[in-house]
């Protein structure tokens, strides 16, 4: 093994999955389980500065990709690889915690209220003992406050003195503090309001552009992340059936549910969403304990054949660099 | 003719903290068989709208003047009879969260039967028909099964289609529905709101529209109003709110919508922190986080003047371009007032 190759690949891929499963043992009566395949045989890559975005529907397992990617959950089966080095337990899994973070969704329940904003945003700095003086920590914290926005002066309050836009800061706040490359954003911005989800969602580009950060965005809003991604994943139950360049999606959308779901979302504008026709897709999402055999979307495709119920299509590349996975391509 | 006619009202929650004015002074009519969307952020008064017209307030909460005229009824002050024969019957709710707005353990048949039997003389029988006639209606497949399941058994948006029956099972002259897809992923917010409109036309009922998501209302409303900070601070038809909006609030709502703006430009948000309600400004609500405020946005409330027909608007910058342009003069505060009183 050569190590210029290495290198090379280094420097392509920041965080590689492979065929990742994700799948958690459900009770459904007495003595009996069954899987509920949250994640079922999901690849994809981030290279470094760059920002995937991941969408889908709740319960697609969106959330569960990015919280797996962090072994938050032990994977069922499949590979993590971050700079081309697998993760496993003990040694490699600690370091690379350091290198990566997260920010959740909810800045009301993801932050302790009886803690100082001084102290959530300098945790990770004491678990990692990352300081050697009480002033080196202060003013480590003061830098990351102002790297939010937010005045060092307040360091000192409680996170119930903060409006929810302020809490994210501090959120990312906290995330920013081991000096990661790599962050998980788990749907930042869906509880804020929309003149907040702005300066948030700015915040996120500069800050990507200053520290040349990489991120997973996940969210459901196609509209946010198409601003932010480069690329962007679209999963439905378990699996990802669509990905491709953030515009080449939105433009150009081939699986039948991303183009459900492009047409599903309401547009601000008056005579734009008068005159065009939405396609409405009948039914719910199927229960992840009853995934239907074949291409799971099957049930709800307006364009499903037989054929589709036998085999999950694979991910085809039918363009440079969009892959989909449906009989139709 | 409008249905609905709101003037002046006040609505407060009286909390240890201090006098929250969560409306402060609102205004607005509605006509029949109109769409109307209230759009704002959290906590600029949208549910409490919603809740002061069908007075379902919960304490501290309380209408403190005002009317609500409904058709030539007056609603405030009216006895709790009064409103029991409204609610439901004539004003109909559904609310954001159907998640936990249907009893738990209670059946759907139940549930949509009390509600039926409470509004109408149908005995059980009827009841029952009527109730299995309006799941029908609202697009739940099998609705015989359904009657005998438990809400917990049913989807999201299964849940609000019943609410949304149940809601509709007495033929109200006026539907509120409060952020009513907010809690629902967008192929079924997409159903959903294809229901509402669907039933909306067919029955040519008075639709009030309460959410913060402007591509919902741009779809299905007629009329907007923009409420900040427990105010009306523009009011006027689809059109003109999404083509010529004139309150800085409106035009800083439009202009951070992330779909409207280049992949490779910067989002432009509205700078600063939504309003404390405990701690108001005393002039214009929207004067902190302007980026055009003067020196009397922070020590008088805008009047709220009609740019053209139907478009209402209360901010200092309007008035003073059209004081520029010869079309208004400016009054001192204490003539103003004394010309309010004589009006």
């Amino acid at each position: 093994m050569t190590t210029a190759v290495k290198e090379h690949e280094k420097e392509e891929y920041l965080l590689e999955v492979v065929n990742l499963k994700q799948y958690f043992p459900v009770r459904v009566g007495f003595l009996k389980t069954v899987d509920l395949k949250a994640v079922d045989d999901v690849s994809f890559y981030i290279k470094k500065g760059e920002t995937l975005g991941l969408v889908g529907e709740s319960g697609c397992g969106k959330t569960t990709v990015g919280r797996t990617v962090l072994r938050l959950y032990k994977p069922t089966a499949g590979k993590i690889l971050f700079r081309g080095k697998e993760i496993n337990d003990g040694e490699s899994l600690k370091q690379f915690r350091r290198h990566a973070a997260m920010v959740f969704q909810d800045p009301y329940s993801s932050l302790n209220p009886r803690m100082t904003v001084g102290d959530i945003i300098g945790e990770p700095l004491d678990v990692h003992k990352l300081y050697r003086t009480k002033e080196e920590r202060e003013s480590r914290i003061a830098k990351l406050m102002d790297l939010v926005g937010l005045s060092s002066e307040h360091a000192t309050r409680y996170v119930h003195e903060f409006s929810g836009g302020q809490r994210q800061r501090i959120c990312i706040a906290r995330a920013l503090a081991m000096n990661p490359e790599f962050i998980v954003c788990d749907e930042p911005v869906s509880a804020l309001d929309v003149s907040i989800q702005a300066q948030i969602i700015n915040m996120f580009e500069d800050l990507q552009k200053k520290l040349g950060l990489s991120y997973l965005f996940i969210a459901h809003d196609l509209h946010i992340v198409e601003h932010i991604s480069d690329r962007i994943a679209v999963m439905y139950l378990g699996k990802i059936v669509e990905t491709a360049e953030s515009g080449e999606l939105m433009n150009n959308p081939l699986h039948p549910y991303t183009v459900s779901l492009l047409s599903a979302i309401p547009v601000a504008d008056p005579k734009k969403a008068r005159a065009r026709k939405r396609i409405i897709l009948s039914g719910d999402v199927p229960s992840p304990l009853n995934i239907p055999s074949g291409c799971p979307f099957r049930t709800r495709c307006p364009k499903a054949r037989a054929i589709c119920a036998e085999k999950m299509p694979e991910l085809k590349e039918v363009k440079k660099g969009h892959f989909v996975a449906c009989v139709l391509h | 003719m409008s249905i609905l006619k709101i003037k002046d009202l006040r609505t407060s929650f009286f909390t240890p903290s201090g006098e929250v004015k969560a409306l402060d002074g609102m205004s607005f009519s509605i006509n029949k068989g109109e769409v109307l969307g209230i759009v704002g952020e959290s906590g600029s008064g949208k549910s409490v709208t919603a809740y002061s017209i069908l007075q379902i307030l919960a304490p501290p909460g309380e209408i403190v003047s005002g009317s609500i005229k409904y058709k030539d009824r007056e609603l405030v002050g009216a006895g709790e009879d009064v409103m029991q024969a409204i609610r439901g019957n004539k004003i109909s709710i559904i609310f954001q969260d159907p998640m936990t707005s249907l009893n738990p353990v209670y059946t759907i048949e139940n549930q949509l039967v009390e509600a039926i039997k409470l509004h109408t003389d149908r005995n059980d029988e009827e009841a029952r028909e009527r109730a299995l006639e309006m799941l029908q209606l609202v697009g739940v497949n099998d609705p015989a099964r359904r009657l005998r399941q438990y809400p917990y058994e049913l989807s999201g948006g299964m849940r609000q289609r019943v609410m949304i029956a149940m809601a509709l099972s007495c033929e109200p002259d006026i539907l509120i529905a409060d952020e009513p897809t907010t809690a629902l992923d967008v192929t079924i917010q997409a159903q959903i709101l294809d229901l509402i409109q669907d039933l909306q036309r067919k029955f040519g009922m008075t639709t009030i529209l309460i959410t913060h998501d402007l591509g919902v209302v741009a779809g299905m409303c007629d009329k907007i109003i923009v409420m900040y900070g427990g105010k009306i601070v523009e009011a006027g038809t689809v059109d003109q709110i999404f083509y010529n909006p004139q309150h800085e609030y409106t035009k800083g709502l439009m202009r951070s919508i992330p779909s409207k703006v280049g992949k490779n430009e910067r989002l432009i948000p509205i700078e600063g922190s939504p309003v404390d309600l405990l701690n108001m400004p005393r002039g214009c609500s929207f004067c902190p986080r302007c980026p055009n405020a003067m020196k009397v946005c922070l020590e008088r409330e805008a009047d709220t003047i009609e740019t053209e027909p139907g478009h209402r608007v209360s901010c200092w910058m309007v008035v003073k371009e059209m004081v520029e342009k010869g079309e208004a003069a400016l009054v001192p505060e204490e003539e103003a007032k004394e010309i309010d009183n004589r009006g």
